[in-house]
């Protein structure tokens, strides 16, 4: 079972603080891979805020392949940080050629664009790179987006984090929040596209468990929107329910519970909005959720999401020093980053609960 | 010696002989009366005896004219199995034998007609698909199994057009929605439906039964079942009373009835839970409904308002061109009947072009059709032609699952609510049938003919009794015979409903259980495996071997 996590702070912190929160639950993970998403960048990305940062693994057919591509639909490269790879002999990583991270400036004629639009034109560039290095099997593109870097490896997340120097605080790579996983790959193959988190327009969203509603909910989302794809994890439903209920659906973010694990049908018949509550449970049935998971999600606004399954199969902890909020599957994380909090302030979010923290800090929590 | 023509009709050409022994036999005339068929008379016959009552043996023969019971070789007489004799004979004297040799196919259409029958046919001897099926997903460790007896689990399926999300009128302030506007009413019920089995078909005393069962289940047990009326109507009491609620109405073909309720509509304290137009069954396709005279009563001729007579529903709705003019049917009947508060559902043959219609329905503009009801083959009491019975028809399974996919297809899987029947609980298991079919993509099923067994109906797949079209079921089940009814004793045939239905419950959670599902798992189709590569292929689910 994967162990997933978040931090969340005012001030930027480097990865090796992911790291410190994650492999403390080692027992949990079968170091088959690691990998997370930044959001909010300080470091060699800080001054490129406002342009779409592409992250992707490949080889250097794959490296050419995307040049030419970004090349030919006017994206202008900004700027670029491609670490270089410590490859000393033992390191248990299946290390690709290249990691390319690079800023790029929207095509002229996007440049006064609506942020829809531009999120339209950032995901299906996304896409077409991925059916581009897929077809030649050169690489994969992890995410293409404002602010937004992903680091996806398959090995020991100890391995890879030496592997990228991700022990050396260097100050390049800097961000406000990440969110991370360290995998056990129990499902699937092991495919670089099937480590967790995963990205689409600014969601990102981390799970740990089984769905296993997985075949009813892929059913129901392929078709929703071109960006449901792939499904290498059944996890990524909870992903694409996010998006399709806040970007597509435009609801508020109350409703995602509501959506993934409904109330049962008596508990909606006491309430006083179990009219909308029965509407969304009968509309949405597909995308309900079901078996142990906690979520872990960060929205496009920077706020951090988490919650669990409806009987609390899979638990999950909230820890905070003030200056930083952490999410972590286990206590034992949150311990190893935030030894002087206070414990006792800790949250265990229940079965019905959802706790959001906003980018002050704020935690918000609720009964669905 | 009176001369015998080779053609005569014996014993022995007919599907089942009794086997009878004079001398258990007390003559006290159990059997005779119990014997609804008419098929064994006491007559007298000469025996010779030889007895010896001397202190030595001194032998004498005597020839004597005894009474006994005796088989009636005659077709329109023919026993058909029923036990009932063997059932009543206080000294085992009599039981009725299957007869190998039965010349019964050639016999029985003497005089042109066809042959009609009980409805049963000659699929369900051999092995069916969903025994092929087992649940082969079983939770472990990270998926933690719900133990079905501790958990909570949430049965229930929708009756009624659902809307797709960005179809519901809701508006957001940004942190609440509200639903402005009207949407499709849905029921949520149980996911087991007792189908349309008519009064008329049934006798009103078993009808009256599963009414009752209906009832208890929702009032004792808050087992939200729905009992569908079938086709004919329902008594004016039960349409003015509260229990309407538990009642989905039949509207078929000959509509039948329907005045009577559009008659008692002002009155009705309660909407009905549903409307299903039925446009085919599975029994006998190709074939309206046929209630033959024998069985039309007078509480079945003022119900129905009809004259004592053989009353043949249509094998179409008389005025409707197509599905999509039944679609229009339905919303001017819902629109017109229950302004809008009653979902409309419609239940149709099983067929090659099953999925068509449900394709058809599904892109209906007007969102109206509240629940597909698909009807195999072997569903059934009644009357069909023997032949349609055994050769037309169609199985239900694989017609759910490609419906259930072709709405996938489109996006639109859950819309129309798919409800599947026929067949299902013919092994006595209808848990386990219903689990596989949920699977599959049904909402749910219905189930007719394993109520009326448990009523206490002898009748099953191998030919025995099935003679529900006579009107002289031995069990007072299928009958108006006022003599017969009384032989079925109401509230325990209620009751063996009742206590079925709480089995089947908690065999549901316990199904659902080891898959790790609190609520039904409609369209989980990796749950299942199957041996058979065959079905695997066609019904996409897992080969495992
Ligand atoms: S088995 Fe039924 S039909 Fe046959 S003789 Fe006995 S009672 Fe009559
Ligand atoms: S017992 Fe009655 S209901 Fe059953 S098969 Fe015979 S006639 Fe039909």
């Amino acid at each position: 079972m994967c162990r997933i996590g978040a931090i969340k702070s005012k001030v930027a912190f480097h990865p090796s603080l992911a790291l410190h929160l994650m492999l403390p639950q080692q027992e949990g993970h079968d170091n088959s891979g690691f990998a997370m998403v930044m959001q909010d960048l300080e470091g060699v990305f800080a001054n490129y805020k406002d342009k779409p940062l592409l992250s992707m693994a490949c080889t250097q057919k794959g490296a050419a392949l995307v040049e030419h591509f970004m090349e030919t639909n006017n994206f202008t490269p900004v700027y670029e940080w491609i670490p270089r790879g410590v490859r000393q002999p033992g390191l248990d990583i299946k290390a690709m050629p290249y990691y390319i991270f690079r800023a790029y400036d929207y095509p002229e004629y996007y440049r006064t664009a609506t942020p829809e639009a531009k999120a339209e034109l950032l995901l299906d560039t996304r896409l077409a790179l991925r059916v581009l290095l897929e077809n030649e099997d050169q690489g994969y593109v992890y995410s293409f987006w404002p602010d937004v870097l992903t680091l996806k490896e398959i090995g020991d997340p100890r391995d890879i984090a030496v592997y990228f120097k991700l022990w050396d605080n260097t100050g390049e790579l800097m961000a406000k929040n990440i969110v991370v996983q360290c995998r056990q790959n129990t499902n699937y193959e092991i495919v670089r596209y099937a480590a967790h988190p995963f990205f689409l327009q600014g969601y990102t969203l981390c799970a740990n468990g089984e769905n296993t509603f997985y075949t009813k909910n892929k059913e129901y989302q392929k078709p929703l929107h071109r960006g449901y794809i792939g499904f290498e994890s059944d996890s990524q439903n909870f992903l694409y329910t996010l998006h399709y209920v806040l970007n597509v659906l435009k609801w508020p973010i109350k409703y995602y519970k509501h959506v993934i694990t409904p109330l049962p049908f008596d508990e909606i018949a006491k309430r006083p909005d179990h009219r909308e509550l029965t509407a969304i449970r009968q509309s949405l049935g597909h995308l309900e959720i079901n078996g142990p998971n906690t979520i872990i999600a960060m929205l496009p606004d920077g706020r951090m999401v988490t919650c669990c399954d409806s009987k609390k199969l899979r638990p999950v902890v909230v820890g905070s020093d003030g200056t930083m909020i952490a999410i972590s599957s286990e206590v034992c994380g949150l311990n190893q980053i935030m030894p002087g909090r206070n414990q006792e302030q800790d949250i265990y979010p229940n079965e019905r609960e959802v706790v959001v923290i906003t980018p002050d800090l704020e935690v918000e929590r609720w009964k669905q | 010696m009176e001369a015998v023509k080779v053609q005569d009709v014996s014993v022995n050409d007919l599907p089942w002989k009794l086997q009878y022994s004079s001398e258990r036999c007390t003559m006290c005339g159990s059997c005779v009366a119990a014997c609804t068929f008419n098929a064994i008379e006491a007559v007298m016959e000469r025996r010779s005896v030889t007895v010896s009552t001397g202190h030595q043996p001194d032998p004498s023969q005597r020839h004597l004219a005894i009474p006994v019971i005796k088989q009636r070789a005659a077709v329109a007489n023919a026993c058909v199995g029923c036990g009932m004799c063997e059932k009543v004979c206080p000294n085992n004297a009599i039981k009725p034998v299957r007869n190998p040799d039965s010349r019964i196919n050639y016999l029985n259409r003497s005089g042109g007609a066809t042959v009609k029958r009980g409805g049963r046919n000659n699929l369900g001897n051999n092995e069916r698909t969903l025994d092929k099926i087992v649940v082969g997903r079983i939770s472990q460790m990270t998926d933690p199994a719900l133990d079905s007896e501790r958990h909570t689990f949430d049965i229930l399926a929708p009756f009624g057009r659902v809307l797709l999300p960005h179809e519901l009128p809701l508006t957001s302030d940004g942190n609440e929605l509200t639903l402005s506007g009207h949407t499709p009413p849905v029921n949520w019920i149980y996911p087991v439906i007792f189908s349309d089995m008519s009064i008329g078909a049934l006798s009103t005393r078993a009808w009256e039964a599963v009414a009752i069962a209906t009832a208890y289940l929702n009032e004792k047990h808050k087992l939200p079942v729905r009992m569908s009326s079938g086709e004919g109507g329902m008594p004016i009491k039960l349409l003015r009373s509260e229990y309407l609620k538990y009642m989905i109405l039949q509207i078929a073909s000959g509509h039948f009835g329907w005045n009577r309720i559009v008659q008692a509509m002002p009155h009705m304290q309660a909407d009905p839970a549903g409307i299903l137009i039925k446009i085919g069954q599975g029994a006998k396709p190709g074939d309206g409904g046929l209630l033959p005279a024998a069985k039309v009563s007078k509480p079945v001729q003022s119900i129905r308002g009809v004259p004592k007579a053989d009353l043949l529903s249509p094998p179409n709705h008389q005025g409707l061109y197509s599905i999509e003019e039944s679609v229009q049917k339905m919303f001017m009947s819902m629109n017109a009947a229950f302004k809008f508060r009653v979902p409309v559902a419609i239940k149709c043959a099983a067929s090659a072009t099953s999925v068509s219609v449900y394709n058809n329905l599904l892109r209906d503009p007007y969102k109206i059709c509240g629940g597909f009801f698909l009807d195999g083959i072997q569903g059934g009491t009644g009357a069909a032609n023997e032949v349609s019975l055994d050769h037309t028809g169609h199985p239900v399974v694989s017609k759910t699952r490609e419906c259930y996919l072709a709405a996938v297809k489109q996006g639109r899987q859950g819309q129309i609510p798919l409800w599947a029947g026929g067949g299902l609980g013919l092994t006595g298991n209808a848990a386990a049938d219903a689990f596989k079919m949920i699977c599959l993509g049904a909402n749910g099923i219905f189930l007719g003919k394993i109520l009326i067994q448990l009523c206490g109906c002898v009748g099953n797949e191998l030919g025995r009794c099935n003679a529900c079209n006579t009107g002289n079921c031995p069990a007072g089940i299928c009958t108006q015979n006022p003599r017969l009814v009384k032989r079925l004793d109401i509230d325990k045939a209620a009751q063996n409903i009742v206590d079925y239905m709480l089995a089947l419950d908690s065999e549901l959670k316990k199904l659902m259980a080891p898959v790790g599902n609190s609520s039904l798992p409609v369209g989980r189709s990796d749950a299942l495996v199957t041996t058979d590569r065959a079905i695997a292929d066609k019904l996409a689910i897992q080969y495992v071997c």
